[in-house]
């Protein structure tokens, strides 16, 4: 647990904004490395890693795609020494003055995301306004001449939040969505050394997930799996979220999702092995599509069966979202032994209900 | 009066020491009604600074510097200690509801991390995923009723409603800037700590590092009572509102600007600043070359507020660091202005003879 926590820690103090997502790979390349058979890069930058089962050839493979990329902001103008910018994916602006950013300019530059006092921005802006994005600056506390002289229209503004520890198992920081998710793919590889498996396991960290699904839709195209699961970040309970279907208890187990994006036989497997496992779940409910990069995956090349598996996190799209380390070490753990339970014909067993 | 030149080379200077201080200072929690970390890192600075040190009722650090000459001049300069933050009022299990404690806007809170009670046990406070909000709640601010301070179930044993809480922030230089989360006023703590290092022979120097500024002077106006002063000077941090406006038109409209020097007052919501330490202040900073800048009068204020209506009424003026962002995680402060408005204090305390209050007002 100590390992995968320090390892998520490097992961959360990384840039690596959707389509920029170097910084973050290079970390869970070398992760990987000890893990995996081989490792390669995909066309726009999805890590692929594949460890090989011991299955006669040709093997079937299983893909799991946990997508690298963070929201963050870019910037859109320079004034007065001040940066304008807008968002890379979902980020609500409220969440935004006073948060601490690393602009990626020409060379590194940190500072603060800033609101101008109420008398610079108009009238409709007022106190129980929300001041949106496009009157926002971020400040790097550096004089004009050399603002200009170091940033550019374009360059990525990123959160800098350190993670923080709140108690032994939670911890807060910003891009646990959904760098949670590859600290689980990655506690999944290490189980997996210890354990024979037929099938060939596709280990997948995907680009652009936050914003075009690139990722999502490319590399089971290149990779060409059987199986397919998503592992993402999903709601869970707490101050301001609502207390219905679609938020969980943190800390108390994994979602598996349900709904057009997931096989149904898929979840069911999944749902008998955790039962067996003894392992806290609950069903995630999806009622329109997941959210996730099962979204994607299902409908490369002539379609693949696909299951998402979460884990909740308080104030998601936030810098200061909270997981529970137990519960990615039980998503690892879940994704270890449905693949060592794999027979080499599980894909002639996969039917639907009403299949004879 | 003319103040008298001295050689530059004797100007007291913002060194690494004093930065270090100043990041000390900024980092430790000191909400107003709890400034024991502050005061206890003062105490401990001026113990060999001072003739007579003492703590009062209400938690100031008063400290006499004697005058070694005659005529002595009894001056005051007062530096608040506590700075604005939080305190949890309910809750349980490590998720907290909470209260504001001086001036902050609520649309600063979400989404930061604090610093919870003596341990300084970490939490955040979060916000609703953008994914459960609609378009018409974005455009509303989150209101504090609606925000908790979390740190965790386990932790949520060593937490307890009464505790304060301030923002995280850790103290950082940026290029020419100085960002904390309490440089208002840990600033002024510092400068009345360095001119108590370097007090003129001739002027009895009375430092007040007050308590409670930020919920109504409460601290400065018992000080201002028992050190009895024939002048005072608040030292302060203001806000520099120098940004641009949203539409690009010239703001009319900036209280001070960075890189404009210390912000001298003419007058504020509470104090109409003497006018004979206005013109002495210009003149000094003339006279040595020091930049400032008139703060635009209006609303706002320091200790000067309480300080100048004590026993028969105390001549006072404030200066003040001008910084972005008061009141926020992050104050964004000019290392330059700074160190003008510790040497534009220096100066004056050193030309100021009781000469001044013969002066017509």
């Amino acid at each position: 647990m100590a390992e995968l926590k320090d390892f998520l820690k490097s992961l959360l103090s990384l840039p690596g904004l959707s389509g920029y997502e170097d910084p973050v790979r290079a970390v869970i390349r070398e992760a990987w490395n000890p893990l995996v058979d081989e490792l390669s890069v995909s066309r726009i930058g999805s890590l692929h890693g594949l460890k090989k089962g011991y299955g006669d050839e040709p093997r079937p493979r299983i893909l799991l795609s946990a997508h690298m990329d963070a929201i963050g902001m870019i910037v859109t103008g320079i004034e007065d020494g001040l940066l304008r910018f807008t968002e890379i994916g979902g980020v609500d602006a409220r969440i935004l003055p006073g948060q601490p950013v690393t602009v990626h300019g020409r060379r590194e530059l940190p500072g603060y995301v800033v609101q101008p006092p109420g008398w610079l921005l108009p009238e409709d802006q007022a106190a129980n306004k929300a001041v949106e994005m496009k009157y926002l600056f971020v400040d790097t506390g550096l004089r004009a001449a050399e603002v200009n002289e170091l940033v550019r229209v374009g360059d990525l503004v990123s959160f800098a939040q350190a993670p923080i520890e709140l108690t032994g198992d939670l911890l807060a920081g910003h891009s646990l969505d959904n760098r949670a998710s590859v600290a689980a793919v990655t506690a999944c590889l290490q189980e997996l050394q210890h354990i024979r498996h037929i099938w060939d396991v596709w280990a997948v960290a995907s680009v652009q997930e936050e914003e075009t699904l690139g990722g999502a839709y490319t590399s089971p195209f290149e990779i060409r799996p059987d199986l397919a699961v998503a592992i993402d970040v999903t709601f869970a309970r707490g101050p301001g979220s609502p207390a219905n279907y679609t938020t969980f208890p943190l800390g108390k187990g994994v979602t598996l999702g349900w709904g057009p994006n997931i096989h149904p036989a898929l979840y069911e497997a999944f749902k008998k092995l955790a039962d067996r496992l003894d392992m806290p779940y609950h069903d995630d409910l999806m009622p329109r599509m997941s959210g996730t990069d099962a979204t994607g995956i299902q409908m490369v090349a002539e379609g693949i069966p696909t299951m998402v598996l979460s884990m909740p996190i308080r104030y998601m799209h936030t810098p200061v979202e909270v997981v529970s380390l137990k519960d990615i070490a039980r998503t690892g753990h879940l994704m270890a032994q449905f693949i060592a339970e794999l027979p080499a014909d599980y894909m002639q067993t996969l039917r639907w209900d009403d299949e004879s | 009066m003319t103040p008298k030149k001295t050689s530059p080379s004797t100007t007291p200077l913002i060194g690494t020491e004093q930065i270090a201080l100043l990041e000390r200072l900024s980092n430790a929690v000191a909400v107003s009604g709890a400034e024991h970390e502050v005061r206890k890192i003062v105490l401990a600075e001026i113990k060999d600074l001072a003739d007579d040190i003492k703590v009062d009722a209400l938690g100031n650090v008063l400290a006499t510097k004697h005058a070694r000459q005659e005529p002595a001049l009894r001056v005051m300069l007062a530096a608040h200690m506590d700075e604005v933050g939080f305190m949890l009022v309910d809750g349980e299990d490590g998720l907290y509801e909470f209260a504001t404690v001086g001036g902050i806007d609520v649309r600063q809170l979400p989404g930061k991390t604090v610093l919870v009670g003596k341990d300084h046990l970490p939490g955040v406070i979060g916000a609703k995923p953008i994914h459960h909000t609609t378009p018409d709640e974005r455009r509303n601010a989150i209101s504090l009723d609606n925000l908790r301070i979390d740190v965790g179930n386990e932790n949520g044993k060593k937490v307890h409603p009464g505790d304060r809480a301030t923002f995280a922030t850790r103290f950082q230089q940026l290029g020419p800037s100085l960002v904390g989360k309490a440089l208002d006023d840990r600033l002024g703590v510092v400068t009345v700590i360095e001119l108590l290092r370097h007090a003129p022979a001739h002027i009895e120097l009375l430092a007040a590092f007050t308590v409670q500024e930020e919920v109504g002077l409460r601290g400065a106006r018992v000080a201002g009572y028992a050190l009895d002063p024939q002048l005072a000077f608040a030292l302060d941090s203001t806000p520099a509102g120098d940004l641009p406006t949203w539409d690009g038109e010239e703001s009319p409209r900036y209280n001070t600007r960075l890189d404009g020097g210390p912000a001298i007052y003419v007058a504020d919501q509470g104090t109409l600043s003497d006018p004979r330490l206005i013109r002495y202040l210009i003149q000094t900073a003339e006279t040595f070359g020091i930049p400032y800048q008139i703060r635009q009068p209006g609303g706002g204020g320091t200790d000067a507020g309480a300080i100048h209506k004590q026993r028969a009424g105390i001549p006072v003026v404030s200066v003040s660091v001008p910084g972005r962002y008061a009141h926020t995680a992050a104050l964004v402060a000019r290392l330059d202005d700074w160190q003008h408005t510790l040497a534009l204090m220096y100066h004056a305390l050193e030309g100021l003879t009781p000469a001044i209050l013969d002066q017509e007002r």
